[in-house]
């Protein structure tokens, strides 16, 4: 057994850190998604054209070079972060006045909204894939498992792992933190505690897209930038959402890490299944548990 | 008796939810440090009195006022912030936070001379469950844990909504105390009560709505001594 046990790490160990990876990557994208859900009741469409914003900051700051220094490559994470946050203030701006009208109105805008953006992306930058390469020091490889793997996706796991940390810090633990999580339960009587929920959602709204298009950065030399990124981006993303259950944070966490293994892992044992593997795994959780693994049963009410 | 409460004027508030209107003209003034209760029988309008003036639904036309300030097209942050605070019908204590956070989130510089450490002295239960989750806390605890975020908020005007509602009589007794208690700091309170006993112990008066609005105001003497009057317009066996 376990014998077993390790054979089945040393022949895929390689691939599970690569899941992982992923799904940290996928937790900082999709933590905007679920937490404008849970405050706004908004389904942001419009978050993969986020995401896309990022990575393309860093093929414009690229410019015709091979690759970044890493200082380059850190403000180009700050720019996307800016730049993601402005796009989400205005988006929630944008978004407010459909915010009561329904989640098909709120769809076509936020869709409407995301065409718009990657055709401007597809226009300025053209419709090839352009590869973000791993900054200086940071683009070699280590030998895990007796396999050569690349460094940059170790720091992906370091720093989506930070940022995951810090974003779930201030979440549960800050008084920031419990209003978005009251807000997410009753806004109405956030609201009566002098709270401007206005401002706590746009907040929230341009938090979660600045990590977004951070996430666009820091992802870049993994999944590179291509018009249509955004949709994969974003069915990914909501995917995780709706495994870890509208709202919650925690469920995100675990939905994106579960994700991010079926992505790689599942991939790799059951090539034949690849394309069904995630939706599979999200028809298996709305069956069982329709409110996600750690969702509360009214968020699906 | 301190200053601290503001009087309350509901004046001609008409109010309802879409297209219906449920308070067809309700004027009523609480004075400052004045503890009403309102009484009426089930869907008349009691709750959605409160909604109106929390702001959690808008006036069709009318005005209320706080002290002299006029808070009727405010959003409900800013009536929070003009000095209003509710303890709404069914409690609403955040579910996912824990009692600590639960009153944490209301602690502010408007607390004035309400702190944590006070509400954990008046309700020392709360205390003791500081770690629980909302939704982990039997309905007194949860009522209490609604009064303790309201009394953070440093309110002059506050609306408890049948506090009573669902709680063994020891622990009714237990709110009442804290009601009477937070009168006597000069704290203005409208109650909606069904429990008429529990009423009755702190309220200075008594005003019973009907379809909408008002239609009986008394001292709560006057009131409990007409027990015939009191039985019809309460509809009570
Ligand atoms: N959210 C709502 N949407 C539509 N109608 C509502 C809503 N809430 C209450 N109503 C209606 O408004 C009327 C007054 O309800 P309200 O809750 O104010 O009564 P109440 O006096 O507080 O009753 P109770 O003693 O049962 O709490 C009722 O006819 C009720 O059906
Ligand atoms: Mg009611």
């Amino acid at each position: 057994m376990t014998a077993l046990t390790a054979n089945f790490i040393t022949d895929n160990g390689v691939t599970m850190i690569d899941g992982l990876a992923t799904g940290v990557l996928l937790f900082v994208i999709a933590l905007g998604l679920s937490l404008v859900f849970g405050v706004m009741d908004v389904l942001n469409l419009a978050h993969g054209a986020i995401y896309l914003l990022g990575a393309y900051v860093a093929v414009a700051l690229l410019g015709g070079g091979t690759k970044m220094t890493l200082l380059a490559f850190g403000g180009a994470v700050l720019l996307a972060a800016i730049i993601g946050g402005f796009s989400g203030w205005g988006l929630s701006a944008m978004v407010r006045p459909v915010a009561h009208r329904g989640h098909l109105d709120q769809a076509l805008l936020t869709l409407g909204i995301a065409l718009v953006v990657s055709d401007l992306v597809a226009m300025k930058f053209g419709n090839d894939v352009r590869s973000i390469p791993a900054p200086a020091g940071l683009d070699g490889s280590a030998t895990i498992f007796g396999q050569s793997y690349p460094v940059y996706r170790l720091v992906v796991i370091v720093v989506g792992g930070l940022l995951a940390v810090g974003a779930l810090y201030v979440i549960e633990r800050t008084r920031v933190g419990s209003l978005v999580r009251a807000s997410v339960v009753d806004p109405q009587m956030v609201s009566a505690l002098g709270v401007d929920t206005k401002r706590l959602v746009t907040g929230v709204f341009a938090a979660g897209a600045a990590l977004a298009a951070a996430g666009g950065v820091i992802g870049g030399p993994i999944l590179s930038a291509y018009p249509g990124l955004d949709n994969r981006v974003l069915l990914l993303g909501l995917v995780v959402v709706v495994i870890g259950g509208l709202g919650s944070v925690s469920g995100a966490l675990v939905g994106a890490l579960v994700i991010g293994q079926i992505e790689t892992l599942g991939v790799s044992l059951l090539p034949d299944h690849a394309s069904f593997l995630v939706f599979g795994a999200m028809g298996l959780v709305l069956l069982l548990r329709p409110q996600g693994l750690l969702g509360k049963k009214e968020a699906t009410a | 008796m301190s200053a601290i409460g503001a009087d309350l004027k509901i004046a001609g508030v008409e109010a309802g939810y879409g297209g219906s209107t449920v308070l067809t003209g309700v004027d009523l003034h609480v004075g400052a440090g004045e503890t009403v209760t309102l009484l009426g029988r089930n869907g008349v309008g009691k709750t959605t009195l409160m909604s109106t003036v929390m702001g959690f639904i808008n006036t069709q036309s009318g005005s209320i006022h706080v002290g002299d300030e006029d808070i009727t097209g405010l959003p409900t942050h800013a009536r929070a912030r003009a000095g209003v605070a509710i303890v709404p019908q069914g409690r609403r204590v955040f579910a996912p936070l824990t009692v600590h956070n639960n009153l944490r989130i209301a602690e502010g510089k408007h607390s004035g001379e309400w702190s944590l450490e006070r509400i954990y002295e008046l309700m020392p239960r709360l205390r003791e469950r500081r770690t629980n989750r909302g939704d982990q806390l039997s309905g007194g605890e949860q009522q209490m844990l609604a009064i303790g975020r309201a009394l953070l908020l440093g309110p002059r005007v506050l609306l408890l909504d049948e506090p009573s509602d669902g709680l063994a009589p020891a622990i009714v007794q237990q709110v009442m105390g804290i009601v009477r208690e937070l009168a006597q700091e000069g704290i203005t309170v409208l109650l909606v009560e069904q429990d008429l006993r529990a009423a009755f112990s702190v309220a200075d008066r008594v005003v019973v709505m009907e379809k909408g609005r008002i239609v009986h105001e008394s001292t709560t003497e006057e009131f409990r001594s007409d027990a015939p009057r009191a039985r019809r317009l309460l509809g009570v066996g």
